[in-house]
Protein backbone atom coordinates (compact mmCIF):
# COMPACT_ATOMS: atom_id res chain seq x y z
CA UNK A 1 0.00 0.00 0.00
CA UNK A 2 1.75 3.08 -1.06
CA UNK A 3 1.68 5.83 1.53
CA UNK A 4 -1.06 8.35 0.42
CA UNK A 5 -3.79 5.51 0.67
CA UNK A 6 -2.64 4.72 4.07
CA UNK A 7 -2.78 8.38 5.43
CA UNK A 8 -5.88 8.44 3.45
CA UNK A 9 -7.51 5.35 5.21
CA UNK A 10 -6.32 6.18 8.39
CA UNK A 11 -7.92 9.31 8.22
CA UNK A 12 -11.30 8.03 6.92
CA UNK A 13 -11.28 5.09 9.79
CA UNK A 14 -10.91 7.92 12.33
CA UNK A 15 -13.86 10.36 10.49
CA UNK A 16 -16.12 7.01 10.55
CA UNK A 17 -16.39 6.45 14.28
CA UNK A 18 -16.15 10.16 15.13
CA UNK A 19 -18.58 11.48 12.76
CA UNK A 20 -21.07 8.22 13.24
CA UNK A 21 -20.90 8.97 17.01
CA UNK A 22 -22.40 12.56 16.41
CA UNK A 23 -26.14 11.45 15.65
CA UNK A 24 -25.84 7.81 18.05
CA UNK A 25 -25.11 10.76 20.75
CA UNK A 26 -27.91 13.16 20.24
CA UNK A 27 -30.14 10.26 20.17
CA UNK A 28 -29.36 8.68 23.12
CA UNK A 29 -29.13 11.94 25.11
CA UNK A 30 -32.66 12.42 23.58
CA UNK A 31 -33.87 9.08 24.08
CA UNK A 32 -32.69 9.84 28.04
CA UNK A 33 -34.13 12.40 28.76
CA UNK A 34 -37.59 11.11 27.66
CA UNK A 35 -36.93 7.89 29.87
CA UNK A 36 -35.93 10.19 32.96
CA UNK A 37 -39.11 12.66 32.77
CA UNK A 38 -41.35 9.11 32.56
CA UNK A 39 -40.13 8.04 35.55
CA UNK A 40 -40.16 11.10 37.21
CA UNK A 41 -43.87 11.21 36.06
CA UNK A 42 -44.52 7.69 36.90
CA UNK A 43 -41.67 5.69 38.94
CA UNK A 44 -43.47 2.59 38.71
CA UNK A 45 -43.09 1.85 35.66
CA UNK A 46 -39.29 2.17 35.89
CA UNK A 47 -38.44 -1.26 35.32
CA UNK A 48 -40.32 -1.24 31.72
CA UNK A 49 -39.00 1.98 30.65
CA UNK A 50 -35.22 1.08 31.41
CA UNK A 51 -35.74 -2.36 29.67
CA UNK A 52 -36.87 -0.29 26.58
CA UNK A 53 -34.66 2.86 27.22
CA UNK A 54 -31.41 -0.06 27.00
CA UNK A 55 -33.00 -2.13 24.01
CA UNK A 56 -33.25 1.72 22.05
CA UNK A 57 -29.96 2.13 23.10
CA UNK A 58 -28.30 -0.91 21.50
CA UNK A 59 -29.97 0.10 18.27
CA UNK A 60 -28.69 3.61 18.29
CA UNK A 61 -25.68 2.25 19.26
CA UNK A 62 -25.17 -0.01 16.39
CA UNK A 63 -25.24 3.42 13.96
CA UNK A 64 -21.90 4.02 15.41
CA UNK A 65 -20.83 0.15 15.30
CA UNK A 66 -21.38 0.65 11.52
CA UNK A 67 -18.84 3.07 11.16
CA UNK A 68 -17.17 1.21 13.33
CA UNK A 69 -17.07 -1.57 11.29
CA UNK A 70 -16.04 0.72 8.12
CA UNK A 71 -13.25 2.17 10.15
CA UNK A 72 -12.03 -1.82 10.80
CA UNK A 73 -12.14 -2.54 7.20
CA UNK A 74 -10.18 0.74 6.03
CA UNK A 75 -7.59 -0.48 8.43
CA UNK A 76 -7.24 -4.36 8.12
CA UNK A 77 -9.15 -5.27 5.08
CA UNK A 78 -8.64 -2.74 3.02
CA UNK A 79 -9.82 -3.32 -0.85
CA UNK A 80 -7.65 -0.77 -2.04
CA UNK A 81 -4.37 -1.64 -0.53
CA UNK A 82 -3.44 -3.15 -4.14
CA UNK B 1 -1.48 -4.10 6.71
CA UNK B 2 -3.97 -7.04 6.82
CA UNK B 3 -3.54 -7.72 10.20
CA UNK B 4 -3.08 -6.33 13.51
CA UNK B 5 -1.44 -8.08 17.01
CA UNK B 6 -0.84 -6.28 20.05
CA UNK B 7 2.53 -8.05 21.35
CA UNK B 8 1.59 -8.14 25.37
CA UNK B 9 1.13 -11.34 27.20
CA UNK B 10 -2.23 -10.79 28.59
CA UNK B 11 -3.42 -8.98 25.76
CA UNK B 12 -2.77 -10.71 22.71
CA UNK B 13 -5.32 -9.85 20.02
CA UNK B 14 -5.24 -10.78 16.21
CA UNK B 15 -7.73 -9.05 13.96
CA UNK B 16 -7.53 -11.14 10.65
CA UNK B 17 -5.81 -13.86 10.99
CA UNK B 18 -6.81 -17.40 11.03
CA UNK B 19 -6.67 -20.65 11.54
CA UNK B 20 -7.88 -21.65 7.62
CA UNK B 21 -8.91 -25.31 7.06
CA UNK B 22 -8.69 -25.93 2.98
CA UNK B 23 -11.89 -27.77 1.71
CA UNK B 24 -11.02 -28.40 -1.83
CA UNK B 25 -11.12 -25.10 -3.17
CA UNK B 26 -12.64 -23.14 0.06
CA UNK B 27 -10.61 -21.77 2.91
CA UNK B 28 -12.57 -21.86 6.00
CA UNK B 29 -11.86 -20.16 9.30
CA UNK B 30 -11.01 -23.39 11.58
CA UNK B 31 -10.93 -21.38 14.58
CA UNK B 32 -14.59 -20.09 14.29
CA UNK B 33 -15.90 -23.92 13.67
CA UNK B 34 -14.13 -25.00 16.88
CA UNK B 35 -15.88 -22.52 19.36
CA UNK B 36 -19.15 -22.63 17.22
CA UNK B 37 -19.12 -26.62 18.21
CA UNK B 38 -17.87 -25.94 21.44
CA UNK B 39 -21.09 -23.58 22.11
CA UNK B 40 -23.76 -26.38 20.22
CA UNK B 41 -22.26 -29.17 22.66
CA UNK B 42 -22.30 -27.07 25.83
CA UNK B 43 -26.40 -26.04 24.66
CA UNK B 44 -26.48 -29.23 23.84
CA UNK B 45 -25.70 -30.95 26.85
CA UNK B 46 -27.35 -28.47 28.99
CA UNK B 47 -30.65 -29.01 27.55
CA UNK B 48 -30.39 -33.11 27.25
CA UNK B 49 -29.18 -32.32 30.74
CA UNK B 50 -31.56 -30.67 31.96
CA UNK B 51 -34.65 -32.47 30.45
CA UNK B 52 -33.56 -36.30 31.61
CA UNK B 53 -35.48 -36.59 34.61
CA UNK B 54 -38.32 -34.04 34.59
CA UNK B 55 -40.70 -33.73 37.62
CA UNK B 56 -43.31 -31.21 38.62
CA UNK B 57 -41.84 -29.30 40.59
CA UNK B 58 -38.51 -28.19 38.40
CA UNK B 59 -35.56 -28.24 40.38
CA UNK B 60 -32.02 -26.58 39.10
CA UNK B 61 -31.23 -27.17 35.51
CA UNK B 62 -34.98 -27.79 34.70
CA UNK B 63 -35.88 -24.75 35.91
CA UNK B 64 -33.57 -22.54 34.42
CA UNK B 65 -34.89 -24.39 30.92
CA UNK B 66 -38.38 -23.56 31.89
CA UNK B 67 -37.39 -20.07 32.56
CA UNK B 68 -35.04 -19.87 29.28
CA UNK B 69 -38.88 -21.50 27.62
CA UNK B 70 -40.31 -18.79 29.12
CA UNK B 71 -38.85 -16.23 27.92
CA UNK B 72 -38.62 -17.06 24.25
CA UNK B 73 -42.15 -17.62 24.49
CA UNK B 74 -42.64 -14.41 25.38
CA UNK B 75 -40.54 -12.86 23.02
CA UNK B 76 -42.16 -14.81 20.09
CA UNK B 77 -45.50 -14.04 21.02
CA UNK B 78 -45.35 -10.17 21.76
CA UNK B 79 -43.75 -10.22 18.16
CA UNK B 80 -44.73 -12.77 15.88
CA UNK B 81 -48.27 -12.49 17.60
CA UNK B 82 -50.74 -15.18 18.44
CA UNK B 83 -51.59 -17.53 15.61
CA UNK B 84 -48.04 -18.14 13.82
CA UNK B 85 -45.55 -17.81 17.16
CA UNK B 86 -45.81 -21.46 18.17
CA UNK B 87 -44.26 -22.11 14.72
CA UNK B 88 -41.53 -19.88 14.68
CA UNK B 89 -40.54 -20.18 18.40
CA UNK B 90 -37.84 -22.88 18.17
CA UNK B 91 -35.82 -21.02 15.56
CA UNK B 92 -35.96 -17.84 17.51
CA UNK B 93 -34.98 -19.86 20.37
CA UNK B 94 -32.29 -21.28 18.75
CA UNK B 95 -31.19 -18.15 17.49
CA UNK B 96 -31.15 -16.13 20.93
CA UNK B 97 -29.47 -19.21 22.74
CA UNK B 98 -26.55 -19.98 20.35
CA UNK B 99 -25.75 -16.09 20.08
CA UNK B 100 -26.05 -15.60 23.31
CA UNK B 101 -23.70 -18.19 24.61
CA UNK B 102 -21.01 -17.54 21.94
CA UNK B 103 -21.08 -13.74 22.92
CA UNK B 104 -20.60 -14.85 26.86
CA UNK B 105 -18.42 -17.90 25.72
CA UNK B 106 -16.11 -15.83 24.03
CA UNK B 107 -16.16 -13.12 26.96
CA UNK B 108 -15.87 -16.02 29.71
CA UNK B 109 -14.07 -18.52 28.80
CA UNK B 110 -10.06 -18.13 28.64
CA UNK B 111 -9.98 -19.16 25.30
CA UNK B 112 -6.15 -17.23 25.50
CA UNK B 113 -4.96 -20.50 27.43
CA UNK B 114 -4.71 -22.84 24.09
CA UNK B 115 -2.49 -21.78 21.38
CA UNK B 116 -3.45 -22.10 17.57
CA UNK B 117 -0.45 -22.27 15.33
CA UNK B 118 -2.54 -18.80 13.58
CA UNK B 119 -5.59 -16.93 14.76
CA UNK B 120 -6.80 -17.56 18.47
CA UNK B 121 -10.44 -18.75 19.49
CA UNK B 122 -12.65 -16.47 20.33
CA UNK B 123 -16.72 -15.83 20.28
CA UNK B 124 -17.84 -17.69 16.94
CA UNK B 125 -19.91 -13.96 16.71
CA UNK B 126 -17.01 -12.41 16.27
CA UNK B 127 -16.60 -13.73 12.07
CA UNK B 128 -18.30 -11.45 9.86
CA UNK B 129 -19.35 -15.13 8.33
CA UNK B 130 -21.15 -16.46 11.19
CA UNK B 131 -23.36 -13.16 11.68
CA UNK B 132 -23.68 -12.79 7.79
CA UNK B 133 -25.11 -16.85 7.83
CA UNK B 134 -27.29 -15.87 10.80
CA UNK B 135 -28.65 -12.87 9.20
CA UNK B 136 -29.54 -14.80 5.93
CA UNK B 137 -31.14 -17.59 7.36
CA UNK B 138 -33.44 -15.04 9.07
CA UNK B 139 -34.19 -13.81 6.04
CA UNK B 140 -34.82 -17.38 4.12
CA UNK B 141 -36.98 -17.94 6.80
CA UNK B 142 -39.22 -14.50 7.08
CA UNK B 143 -39.57 -14.97 3.35
CA UNK B 144 -40.61 -18.84 4.28
CA UNK B 145 -43.28 -17.55 6.87
CA UNK B 146 -44.77 -15.23 4.64
CA UNK B 147 -45.09 -17.28 1.59
CA UNK B 148 -45.92 -20.91 3.95
CA UNK B 149 -48.94 -19.00 5.66
CA UNK B 150 -49.76 -16.34 2.78
CA UNK B 151 -49.28 -18.01 -0.49
CA UNK B 152 -48.47 -15.65 -3.07
CA UNK B 153 -50.58 -12.71 -0.87
CA UNK B 154 -47.56 -12.58 0.92
CA UNK B 155 -46.48 -9.77 -1.87
CA UNK B 156 -49.02 -7.27 -1.46
CA UNK B 157 -46.95 -6.72 1.99
CA UNK B 158 -44.63 -4.78 -0.52
CA UNK B 159 -47.37 -3.04 -1.82
CA UNK B 160 -49.03 -2.56 1.46
CA UNK B 161 -50.23 1.05 2.28
CA UNK B 162 -49.57 2.74 -1.45
CA UNK B 163 -47.29 1.11 -4.54
CA UNK B 164 -45.02 4.08 -3.85
CA UNK B 165 -43.34 2.11 -0.79
CA UNK B 166 -42.24 -1.10 -3.43
CA UNK B 167 -38.76 -0.04 -4.01
CA UNK B 168 -38.47 0.67 0.03
CA UNK B 169 -39.38 -2.42 0.61
CA UNK B 170 -37.44 -4.27 -2.11
CA UNK B 171 -34.44 -2.26 -0.64
CA UNK B 172 -35.48 -3.29 3.40
CA UNK B 173 -34.83 -6.97 2.01
CA UNK B 174 -31.50 -6.11 1.38
CA UNK B 175 -30.42 -4.01 4.26
CA UNK B 176 -32.33 -6.16 6.70
CA UNK B 177 -29.23 -9.13 7.19
CA UNK B 178 -26.78 -6.24 6.15
CA UNK B 179 -27.99 -4.41 9.50
CA UNK B 180 -28.78 -7.74 11.22
CA UNK B 181 -25.44 -8.97 10.73
CA UNK B 182 -23.16 -6.01 10.82
CA UNK B 183 -24.69 -5.26 14.34
CA UNK B 184 -23.85 -8.27 15.89
CA UNK B 185 -20.16 -8.88 14.62
CA UNK B 186 -19.17 -4.85 14.79
CA UNK B 187 -20.46 -5.08 18.91
CA UNK B 188 -18.85 -8.96 19.36
CA UNK B 189 -15.54 -7.23 17.76
CA UNK B 190 -15.89 -3.86 19.62
CA UNK B 191 -15.99 -5.04 22.90
CA UNK B 192 -13.22 -7.82 21.97
CA UNK B 193 -10.90 -4.67 20.75
CA UNK B 194 -12.04 -2.66 23.64
CA UNK B 195 -11.10 -5.02 26.31
CA UNK B 196 -7.89 -5.45 24.27
CA UNK B 197 -6.95 -1.94 23.38
CA UNK B 198 -7.38 -1.43 27.41
CA UNK B 199 -5.59 -4.37 28.73
CA UNK B 200 -2.69 -3.08 26.38
CA UNK B 201 -2.52 0.65 28.32
CA UNK B 202 -3.66 -0.07 31.58
CA UNK B 203 -3.46 -3.84 32.31
CA UNK B 204 -4.67 -3.52 35.91
CA UNK B 205 -8.21 -3.31 37.13
CA UNK B 206 -9.45 -0.38 35.14
CA UNK B 207 -10.73 -3.37 31.73
CA UNK B 208 -12.53 -4.84 34.62
CA UNK B 209 -15.90 -2.71 34.27
CA UNK B 210 -15.43 -2.19 30.60
CA UNK B 211 -15.56 -6.06 30.52
CA UNK B 212 -18.89 -6.35 32.57
CA UNK B 213 -20.20 -3.62 29.83
CA UNK B 214 -18.68 -5.97 27.33
CA UNK B 215 -20.81 -8.79 28.77
CA UNK B 216 -23.94 -6.48 28.98
CA UNK B 217 -24.02 -5.81 25.53
CA UNK B 218 -23.62 -9.14 24.51
CA UNK B 219 -26.38 -9.99 26.25
CA UNK B 220 -28.81 -6.93 24.61
CA UNK B 221 -26.84 -8.12 21.30
CA UNK B 222 -28.21 -11.51 21.32
CA UNK B 223 -31.50 -10.30 22.71
CA UNK B 224 -32.26 -7.90 19.72
CA UNK B 225 -30.83 -10.21 17.17
CA UNK B 226 -34.00 -12.72 18.37
CA UNK B 227 -36.28 -9.72 18.77
CA UNK B 228 -35.22 -8.14 15.41
CA UNK B 229 -35.63 -11.95 13.43
CA UNK B 230 -39.29 -12.48 15.35
CA UNK B 231 -39.74 -8.37 14.32
CA UNK B 232 -39.07 -9.62 10.39
CA UNK B 233 -41.46 -12.49 11.09
CA UNK B 234 -44.13 -11.54 12.23
CA UNK B 235 -44.32 -8.96 9.57
CA UNK B 236 -44.20 -11.24 7.08
CA UNK B 237 -47.39 -13.48 8.43
CA UNK B 238 -49.03 -10.43 9.48
CA UNK B 239 -52.75 -10.25 7.57
CA UNK B 240 -53.45 -7.04 6.17
CA UNK B 241 -57.25 -5.80 6.18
Amino acid sequence: MDSITTAASVVAAGLAVGLGAIGPGIGQGSAAQGAVEGIARQPEAEGKIRGTLLLSFAFMESLTIYGLVVALVLLFANPFAG
Amino acid sequence: MGSLSFAFPFAELEVGQHLYWEFGNFRLHGQVFMTSWIVIGALLALVVVGTRKMERDPRGVQNLLEFLWDYIRDLARTQIGEKAYRDWMPFIGTLFLFIFVSNWGGALVPWKLIHLPSGELGAPTADINTTVALALLVSLSYFYAGLSRKGLRYFEYYVHPTPIMLPFKIVEDFTKPLSLSFRLFGNILADELVVAVLVFLVPLVLPIPVMFLGLFTSAIQALIFATLAAYYIGEAVEEHH
